[in-house]
């Protein structure tokens, strides 16, 4: 049995992402409303253009404030780390 | 523009505090034994054990907003305990701490000719105490076992719970808001909401004959206890017999409205394809020509015990047992199969609490021989409904009551 540190009142964990380009982007914009977790968790099964659909999403259902070219840079970092057939 | 009252926490939290039934976790578990098979693959190296506050350790699918679901052996008991009772949000702006004495639920609408407001003490002198035991399950349980895989939080088999409820009729606090006749729906909303003003805020509306079911109650207690933080403190409405969608929690405003309610959560979330699924209670004033908003649950069962690849020596007996639930139409039987599924034999069922509850059941065979051994168990509910030899695929991975096996080692 072993522990980590001493328990806080809510405890959050960095979720680490895989090492790649695009990856600060991820973090900056995704992370501000969610756990990155949720990436991971949701893979790798979707392809591009369902990584795209679930960026979209984000921004024109859920108006997270992702600019276009980070939003790019999003998908194409979910396709190549956490999707399936490029 | 971002409203960050939860702002994220440091290293903290415990892990290997026995969960009954789980082996420690191991140092670099290749597939965890409290997750199922069939989940996407980055689950098994993302879901850990994790305790919210005033939780025990639960399986962590997200921290922020905060999933976890129940790890299959509590469900050995057909009450789910609090502390180990599932946790969904949608949205990450949580209340730290409800101040009951400055809380206050809300009661308007266009379709209440006398809006008012309630403080607990009204909720709890004002009016008559009722209790029911019923099932609460997410929408989404079992998402994470659809095949193909779809986006969402990737639930296995413990997004449910099975708790004593108590609290006050819906319809009785409705009736003291001089209702108009042409009410259609009853609108929820709770405390909790988004990151960002331009999320829509989590809100949901159920049909006034619904409203108005003796059944239908705010929760003001849970198993004995007021409900837990991440169960909705102070008061939570129970829909028996539909899912867990409905259940808004830390409720703050019911509105009766005289026309369908528009919310993003009602029109294009929640909604399953017409037709598909077994549904008596349909809720109409939602409904368009392809969808329907999703409403009570399908027959269901799991299987606790015996666990996925458990050993038995040849000759020994073999307890199988479970839990199986519906809609609120109540379990007529449990078949249980233990030759894959050639024949099919009747379980016993354990105690009824109620139609919306858990339904134990249990089942005592043994093995013809070594090798392996496929154990299922299907329910049917008291309108003849019963579960699928295979998914009825929908996009939100809704309605999962695949007949799910369990493979036990004879040797």
């Amino acid at each position: 049995m072993m522990l980590m540190a001493a328990a806080s009142a809510r405890a959050e964990q960095p979720v680490s992402l895989k090492e790649a380009p695009g990856r600060p982007a991820v973090e900056e914009n995704c992370a501000a409303c969610h756990s990155l977790d949720y990436l991971r968790t949701n893979s790798p099964f979707l392809d591009r253009k369902g990584w795209q659909a679930e960026v979209t999403k984000m921004i024109s259902v859920f108006g997270a404030p992702v600019a276009p070219e980070a939003a790019k840079m999003i998908v194409d970092y979910l396709s190549a780390n956490y999707g399936i057939g490029g | 523009m971002l409203n960050r009252r939860r702002v994220v926490q440091g290293l903290g939290g415990v892990l290997a505090v026995a969960v009954p039934g789980l082996a420690p976790r191991p140092a670099f578990p290749a597939a965890p034994s409290y997750l199922t098979f069939g989940l996407p693959g980055g689950e098994y190296d993302t879901a850990v054990l994790d305790a919210l506050p005033g939780k025990q350790l639960l399986i962590k699918l997200s921290y922020r907003p905060p999933n976890y679901e129940t790890p299959v052996p509590f469900f050995a008991s057909p009450i789910t305990a609090n502390d180990a009772f599932f946790v969904r949000y949608h949205l990450a702006d949580i209340p730290e701490k409800i101040d009951l004495p400055r809380w206050r639920l809300r009661v308007a609408g266009d379709g209440a000719a006398n809006p008012f407001e309630l403080t607990m003490a009204d909720l709890e002198n004002g009016f008559e105490q009722v209790e029911i035991t019923a099932v609460c399950q997410c929408s989404g349980n079992r998402r994470g076992l659809s095949d193909p895989h779809v986006p969402g939080v990737q639930w296995g088999l413990g997004a449910m719970g099975n708790a004593v409820w108590r609290g006050v009729r819906l319809k009785d606090v409705l009736a003291k808001a001089g209702l108009r006749k042409e009410t259609v729906e009853v609108v929820l909303n709770g405390a909790d909401g988004p990151v960002t003003d331009k999320t829509p805020d989590f809100i949901k509306s159920i049909p006034i004959w619904k409203a108005l079911d003796d059944n239908t109650i705010v929760a003001l207690r849970m198993n004995g206890q007021p409900l837990p933080h991440f169960n909705g403190f102070p008061a939570r409405l129970v829909v028996p017999g539909w899912t867990g969608t409905y259940w808004m929690k830390h409720l703050v405003s019911i509105d009766a409205v005289a026309k369908p309610f528009q919310g993003f959560w009602m029109k294009s979330a929640y909604r399953i394809p017409i037709g598909k699924f077994p549904v008596i209670e349909r809720f109409l004033s939602q409904e368009t020509d392809a969808t329907t908003p999703i409403t009570e649950m399908v027959v269901n069962s799991l299987t606790t015990m015996p666990v996925e690849g458990q050993r038995f020596d040849a000759g020994q007996p073999v307890d199988v047992g479970g839990v199986s639930w519906d809609g609120g139409y109540g379990i007529r039987f449990v078949e249980v199969s233990t030759d894959g599924d050639e024949t099919w034999h009747q379980a016993s069922l354990g105690r009824d609490d109620s139609r919306f509850a858990f339904r134990p059941w249990s089942f005592r065979f043994t093995p013809a021989g070594p090798g392996m051994h496929r154990i299922i168990a299907k329910a049917t509910n008291r309108v003849g409904q019963t579960q699928v030899d295979k998914l009825i695929f929908n996009p939100a991975g809704y309605h999962n009551n695949v007949i799910r096996p369990t493979t036990i080692i004879v040797a």
